[in-house]
């Protein structure tokens, strides 16, 4: 009765079906929605996007206010690196008990910021509220008050109770946070050529590849705000002189506050894929209008392709034809992640996001090929049913995709924040196409019974280049 | 670039060692997962059955990721979705499109609701709205069982066992009928490959069981031709039915012994099911226990093979006993497993001087206590622990091995000593799901693990790197 033998029996839910669109349907694509009741959604919750977003500001007190779950299940998962404090890799919670949920649970706030503050000597502290403390009535912003006063260290409230949205209503709670602190530091020293990257988290070092490729032109990075943070670069970073912001989720709001308040024109990038990361270096060197800039950032350019585009080759030979889904987070990746996959010789079939916007999901769906099926907020049965229908090679994902696209001999490729491997920037797309490469080409899926199902089913497949995978398209 | 130059819960922003008093107001690194996940992933253990939340979607998102991270395998938990509005007006309306989602989609034989602490706080009544559902549907439609599982009482350890009694409450059917080859297993919060171990004791015993619950397959099952909406296997809801005909329930857990409302107590009081209460069958003298009550409920010897594995566990404890003689362990994780990786520990001569678990146990010091052989008076006792209360006493206590989930990595590293990965969840090495642990054959692997972990500690840090011991 749950098995299905054929796509078609997995139907997608009526209060979702405009949700799932074709290119060349000419139906009508709505997103921004609320989760369906029952959907079994990837998506996360408010704190989990308040959470995320603010984790790597590595030299902060992070504590989560309320019972043990929303605290434990983020402790250090990460792949966001530090360069220097670990603070913000443990996991700190009130871990409210039953008699707090009655009484009140600020007592004990105010105790274990008072413990915490003067044991690890943060630089600030977040506090985020879940969804108890959103019911119980705990007055968080004046625990936050009598702390900051006692300790002199600013101890800052982050709206962020689960029931609130999904994680973009925690990404704008998140922003709001960080950006109490926006404005409060010295900005003596800051170049005209100067930028924020924001929204870049720095997993497995991404964001220490791109400030060299900035530093190197003669741009100077302010803060990296999400990434390898630090509060007191927070607090100056309104002096920079452009904002560059990359997963445009979760930090667009930041940069309009940015925007309206300093008057720091921002500019949305992408670091993934040669020509995204191109663009984003030549954005700024062309922003700030002074030639040498841009003639640095051409010789950088220049340089990188020709380091890293000759193995790029190699691994295209190999990945020609193949067909593609992702179902990421934000929509600006999926992009990048379409004309990264193009640049391999591979077709993007099936594409999607979490929490992509109206504006983003045009874009999409004008670099997508005809054909490709894109869906706002799947769930694993209906990711299933398209990687079934459009027979795809290869998923990119996350943890939560992974055993959709395992359990159906699928190749898959982690592009989540638990990586370990820098895939941003040009070398980043070495590593990308290696990953991709390494599981899609695996001799391991000819095991499989669905590939070999499939082989039994299909004519022979074309002749095969000599670097071409083995048994991986079978 | 600098990195982590130790332990992140006791260094300063600048990488100092933090000093002055230890916070002991907060919660520090918890060495325990919500109650909800517990029940999560007894639901999962059932035929047919989808897990579902009512609550907040982040619950469900973060205990599917939690759980496919350790299991590797496809974990759907539906949710309500609550919104702010249901937080205020209640989680009614959402509940009911949630299930009827759930049924339009995945047509499960049943439907596995636990609680959150949002609908607890609220004050959501579950039963009625179960009620009013089923009603409106003039009893069409899967099943819904329900437990209630805040996260603010308990540890997921008491979210696995309130379910399994909750799944009895709703299934079982009063019998005059006793089945004599027929017997009840409750396991604690065990891996795949100790389920099907279970199983298989069992069929050597000549006896059937019901194991409830079973995620052995839908946990940890076989490459795919076609998606499965639910992964094959558990414990089918008509087996559960018949519990009651079985001749003897053993119950695994410590904890579940001194538990009067335990659900193997429930069955022997409602159903007058004889209960067994058993250890965590790690080490011989507690899976003597098990094999004892399984041969005084099935009316036979001890099998051939059994006692053959029996044999070589403990050739190999002589094997191998100077290597682990004298050594000192710290053991954390769900309050029952730490008992029997207690006891197994002292019965291979570990000293297990600290002995940590998140969860409020009662009694913990006795039950500790009645199975650590040589007493406790050198033993570290933590109950209601958080890891860095471990650390702390590991750092004073300075021991040799570390068991427990992946969650013990920052501290073997720090003490630079080896951690052997058990209990859940382990989401930094493979094969989480096939680790067997318990009778003689999963204890005999786990006893290699750890000699082998504790010689190539010492092979590591030798001077001359030999290769022959």
């Amino acid at each position: 009765m749950n098995s299905v033998n054929t796509p078609s029996s997995i139907r997608v839910l009526d209060e979702r079906s405009d949700q799932v669109w074709t290119k060349g349907s000419g139906k009508e694509f709505v997103c921004d929605k609320k989760s369906a009741a029952g959907s079994v959604t990837q998506r996360a919750c408010a704190f989990c996007g308040s959470r995320v977003v603010l984790y790597p500001i590595a030299d902060a007190l992070h504590i989560v206010h309320g019972p043990i779950g929303c605290a434990v299940y983020n402790w250090d998962i990460r792949g966001s690196l530090s360069s220097g404090s670990q603070l913000n890799r443990n996991s700190f919670s009130t871990d409210l008990a039953e008699k707090e949920v009655i009484f009140g649970g600020e007592k004990k706030l105010k105790a274990s910021l008072l413990e915490l503050i003067n044991f690890y000597q943060p630089k600030a502290a977040f506090v985020y509220s879940t969804c108890i403390v959103g019911l119980i009535g705990d007055d968080v912003g004046a625990v936050c008050k009598q702390v900051t006063k006692e300790t002199g260290i600013d101890c800052i409230p982050v709206d962020s109770p689960g029931f609130k949205g999904t994680k973009k209503s925690g990404y704008q709670a998140a922003c709001e946070a960080a950006y109490k602190l926006v404005g409060t530091g010295d900005t003596n020293g800051i170049s005209k050529y100067s930028i924020n990257l924001l929204g870049e988290f720095n997993i497995a070092g991404e964001a220490w590849m791109i400030r060299k490729y900035y530093e190197k032109i003669g741009i100077q990075v302010v803060s990296t705000i999400t990434g390898d943070g630090r509060v007191d670069d927070l607090r100056r970073c309104h002096g920079a002189k452009l904002n560059l912001v990359q997963c445009s989720g979760s930090m667009t709001h930041l940069s309009k506050l940015l925007k309206d308040d300093y008057g720091i024109p921002m500019e949305r990038v992408s670091f993934f894929g040669f020509e995204d990361t191109a663009r984003a270096i030549y954005a700024a060197a062309e922003h700030f209008g002074d030639p040498e800039l841009m003639r640095r950032a051409e010789e950088l350019v220049r340089d990188e392709i020709s380091k890293y585009a000759p193995k790029l080759k190699e691994y295209k030979k190999r990945l020609k034809g193949k067909k593609a889904a992702l179902y990421v987070g934000g929509a600006f990746k999926a992009f990048s992640l379409v004309l990264a996959l193009r640049s391999l010789g591979m077709q993007t079939v099936l594409a999607g996001t979490q929490t992509g916007s109206a504006e983003d999901y045009e874009q999409l769906k004008e670099i997508c090929d005809p054909g490709t099926v894109i869906v706002d907020d799947s769930n694993p049965l209906e990711l299933a049913k398209f990687v079934l229908e459009k027979d795809v090679d290869l998923f990119i994902g996350g943890v939560k995709e992974r055993p959709i696209a395992f359990k159906l001999g699928v190749a898959f490729c982690d592009h989540n924040h638990e990586r370990k491997i820098p895939l941003a920037g040009f070398e980043g797309m070495v590593h990308f196409a290696e990953e991709v490469a390494n599981s899609a080409c695996s001799p391991i899926w000819k095991y499989a019974p669905r590939r070999q199902a499939k082989a039994l089913r299909l004519p022979e497949p074309e002749p095969t280049a000599p670097l071409a995978c083995e048994g991986g398209a079978a | 670039m600098s990195m982590c130059k130790g332990n992140p819960d006791t260094l300063t922003t600048t990488g100092e060692h933090a000093e002055g008093p230890l916070p002991a107001s907060a919660t520090r690194n918890a060495c325990k997962l919500c109650t909800p996940l517990g029940a999560a992933m007894v639901f999962k253990g059932i035929k047919g059955c989808l897990p579902f939340l009512h609550g907040s979607q982040g619950c469900a998102t973060y205990i599917r990721r939690y759980m496919i991270s350790h299991f590797r395998e496809p974990v759907d938990i539906a949710s309500s979705s609550f919104s702010e509005d249901d937080a205020i007006f209640g989680g009614a309306r959402n509940f009911a499109q949630g299930v009827d989602n759930v049924i339009r989609q995945y047509e499960p034989e049943v439907i596995g609701v636990a609680t959150t602490c949002l609908s607890e706080t609220i004050g959501d009544n579950m039963l009625g709205m179960i009620k009013t559902y089923q009603d409106k549907h003039s009893g069409d439609g899967p099943p819904l069982v329900h437990v209630s599982t805040p996260a603010y009482t308990g540890t997921h350890s008491d979210g696995y066992y309130s379910a399994i009694r909750e799944l009895l409450k709703a299934f079982v059917k009063p019998t005059r009928i006793t089945q004599s080859r027929m017997v009840n297993i409750l396991p604690a919060m065990m891996s795949c490959a100790d389920l099907r171990h279970l199983r298989e004791i069992c069929a050597l015993y000549e006896l059937d069981a019901t194991i409830l619950p079973d995620y052995s397959s839908t946990l940890e099952g076989g490459s795919w031709d076609s998606y499965h909406k639910i992964s094959p296997g558990g414990t089918a809801v008509e087996d559960i039915a018949e519990m009651a005909t079985a001749i003897a329930t053993l119950e695994i857990g410590h904890t579940q012994a001194v538990d009067k409302k335990s659900a193997g107590h429930w069955l022997e009081t409602e159903h007058k099911v004889r209960c067994d209460s058993l250890g965590w069958p790690i080490g011989i003298r507690l899976s003597d226990q098990l094999f004892a009550a399984m041969a005084t409920i099935a009316d036979r010897p001890m099998p051939a093979q059994l006692a053959d594995e029996r044999g070589r566990l403990i050739d190999a404890y002589v094997d191998a006993h100077k290597y682990v003689s004298g050594k000192r362990a710290a053991i954390f994780g769900e309050p029952d497993m730490v008992v029997g990786l207690a006891a197994f520990m002292s019965e291979i001569g570990i000293r297990p001087v600290i002995c940590a678990t998140g969860a409020k146990v009662k009694n913990w010091k006795e039950l500790l206590a009645s199975e650590i052989e040589g007493g406790t008076a050198d033993v570290e006792i933590l109950s209601d622990s958080d890891h860095a209360k471990l650390a702390a006493a590991a750092r004073e206590l300075k021991p040799d091995i570390i068991l427990g989930s992946s969650k013990g990595y920052p501290l073997a590293r720090e003490m630079k000593i080896p951690l052997v990965r058990i209990g859940f969840p382990i989401h930094d090495r493979i094969g989480a799901q096939r680790m067997l642990s318990v009778g003689y054959r999963g204890t005999l692997e786990l006893f290699d693990r750890v000699a082998n972990a504790l010689l190539e500690g010492r092979q590591d840090d030798s001077e001359t790197g030999y290769s022959y011991l």
